[in-house]
């Protein structure tokens, strides 16, 4: 006993020590995390004729708006070119439109679509319940590029290229993981408000929707913002089948955008000025949502 | 007269008829049948179809030829697919090792000290911007003449570095990109981990007198193992796929040296349409996946705790 209380104060203060350090390691951490999204913004910001001889600027050189106008298409393109441009024509309204529609369109008819099977799989009893359930879940397990060859030559010959049907028609009805994170919660809802309410005559479409969809609609919500952030970011599939700027998403516009500026010096101000165009609606969302996205993420895991 | 076999023939018909019948099994078909739908059109079907189409010489244009297991036995002779494949490992052990370290070294610091929420939102910020906006903001950064990094290096005297343009630093520097975008996330999922382990069996080491760092290893890290087989398993999963951030930044090159497998598949599908040997390469990915991720169950004994 006595021992341990001579001990206490020489570890307390190592702890001490450790504590700082740990604290310093943090901080750098942080600064590493946050720097990068910083300088993006730093880069907006400046004119892109000051870009190339002030390089170390810790704030923008020559602060302007004018990537953004350009990148958005507000400037003709004779401003465009005196703005420090390439003048290749960008509208990045038109793209974030168009990832606005794509990614709402997944996200309400995912979600639902998915908690129907979801309620099913967790509570109706039908044939081949499990056996279903299990081949969905399996479905997990296959890497994206195996599926997306055959079904592009699906989206092909359905005449759907360069169409919004395209783009959200594979991922519209179901993914597995929403319909396996949908019913592991349903499993857990008390069974005997929905028995009382079949008892009163209510329908099984009646109790799914002004019951269980009701109570269920923190992980409704988790989902949501999952989905919203995964099809946000997506870009293999919509560069395979949405080039066409009628429905270019934000991140195929960002990868033509890229490829096509000159080799030698490449519109650094305009590329960073798209990229926080693209960032800003998830860092609002996630501003939002703060606490409910953070658990969600770490719950994502087990996608 | 037949009469009482026909009863038991249509009753014992009835019985096993009857879970087909029932008001609950029509409306259970009917909330799946959308998503029944969609998977068999675009999960189930493809995914059969994809196996088929490997068997076939196709263009997309001209019909398709059955050419058994030519595709496979080009595949096994292909030094390309082999240099791909050896480029994508070398990738998934670069990436994997440093993410995971610095994810267990985040998630015991929080643990530790900042079980704050807004340290969590700092760190897991990164996740939540695309490969895309995560590869051009490194593009940036990473630039040989004009980006900041090089500024810094040659500030603090170790000179400029070509990164993702040289063929020696560049599947390291992706390696980096990705590792920057998944380490607050994977951190996130250890942290998760990190609450389960009793508190208890803490106080006991301490009152054992045992070190942080002998904690660390004797404690922390085997009562882990459940949750780093997991995070193990997905994390290697979605590396062995890196895609969009090379097509957004090397583009496969300089000289081949982040000509990942999956860029390789898309090079073949997408520009040179030669679609039975891309699925060939894609199903060989999926195979090797498969492999992979059985092993890692096996070497680490997934299904067992230590507790």
């Amino acid at each position: 006993m006595t021992t341990h209380t001579v001990a206490r104060p020489a570890s307390g203060s190592q702890i001490n020590w450790g504590r700082i350090g740990i604290i310093a390691v943090l901080i750098v951490l942080i600064l590493i995390t946050l720097f990068p999204i910083y300088w993006v913004l730093r880069t907006a910001l400046s004119d892109p004729r000051l870009i190339f001889t002030n390089t170390t600027s810790l704030l923008p050189v020559g602060f302007t708006f004018n990537n953004f106008l350009r990148v958005m298409g507000l400037m003709s393109t004779e401003e465009a070119i005196a703005a420090g441009g390439t003048g290749q024509s960008i509208n990045f309204l038109l793209f974030l439109r168009n990832s606005f529609i794509v990614t709402t369109l997944l996200v309400v008819g995912q979600v639902f679509f998915s908690a129907m099977a979801a309620y099913a799989f967790a509570r109706l009893k039908f044939p081949f319940r499990e056996q279903i359930f299990f081949i969905y879940v399996a479905a997990l397990m296959v890497p994206g590029i195996v599926l997306f060859i055959p079904n592009f030559v699906l989206i092909r010959n359905l005449g759907w290229l360069d169409t919004f049907q395209g783009i959200v028609a594979p991922k519209f009805l179901m993914t597995p993981f929403a319909v396996f994170f949908m019913r592991q919660f349903f499993l857990t809802i008390n069974r005997e408000v929905e028995e009382a309410a079949r008892i009163d005559g209510a329908g099984y479409f009646r109790v799914f929707w002004s019951l269980i969809l009701p109570v269920s609609m923190a992980p409704l919500t988790t989902l949501g913002i999952l989905t919203f952030i995964g099809e946000w970011n997506e870009y293999f599939w919509p560069f395979i089948v949405g080039r066409d700027e009628s429905v270019r998403v934000l991140t195929v516009a960002l990868g033509i955008f890229r490829s096509q500026t000159p080799q030698g010096a490449p519109d650094w101000g305009g590329l960073m000025a798209g990229t926080l165009v693209a960032m800003v609606p998830i860092l609002i969302l996630f501003a939002i949502t703060a606490r409910k996205a953070i658990d969600s993420i770490g719950f994502s895991g087990y996608k | 007269m037949a009469t009482s076999a026909d009863v038991v023939q249509t009753e014992s018909q009835a019985t096993w008829l009857k879970p087909w019948l029932t008001r609950e099994t029509g409306m259970a078909w009917l909330f799946i049948l959308p998503s029944l739908i969609g998977f068999i059109v675009f999960y189930a079907v493809p995914a059969v179809r994809g196996l088929f189409i490997s068997f076939t010489d196709w263009d997309l244009l001209t019909e398709s030829q059955f050419v058994g297991l030519d595709n496979y036995a080009r595949l096994v002779s292909d030094t390309a697919f082999w240099q791909s494949l050896g480029v994508t490992l070398g990738y998934v052990v670069i990436n994997i090792a440093i993410q995971t370290v610095l994810a267990i070294l985040i998630a015991v610091l929080m643990d530790r000290l900042a079980k704050s929420i807004v340290v969590r939102g700092v760190l897991i910020l990164p996740y939540l911007l695309s490969n895309v906006v995560v590869g051009l903001l490194w593009l940036w950064m990473l630039d040989p003449t004009l980006g900041i990094i090089n500024a810094f290096l040659t500030y603090i005297g170790i000179g400029r570095q070509p990164f993702l343009g040289s063929p020696d630093q560049a599947i390291a520097s992706i390696a980096w990109i990705n590792i920057w975008r998944h380490m607050g996330y994977t951190a996130l999922l250890v942290f998760a981990g990190l609450q389960t382990i009793p508190k208890d069996v803490y106080e006991a080491a301490s009152i054992d007198g045992a070190s942080e760092w002998r904690t660390f290893w004797g404690i922390t890290l085997p009562l882990l193992r459940p949750v780093l087989v997991f995070v193990l398993v997905i994390t290697v999963i979605g590396s062995f796929q890196v895609f969009d951030t090379i097509a957004v930044t090397t583009q496969g090159g300089p000289a081949n040296a982040t000509r990942v497998i999956v860029w390789y598949i898309a090079e073949f599908a997408f520009d040179r349409f030669d679609m039975g040997y891309a699925t060939t390469i894609s199903v060989a990915l999926f195979l090797i996946l498969a492999v992979v991720t059985f092993i890692q169950m096996r070497v680490m004994r997934a299904g067992e705790s230590d507790l």
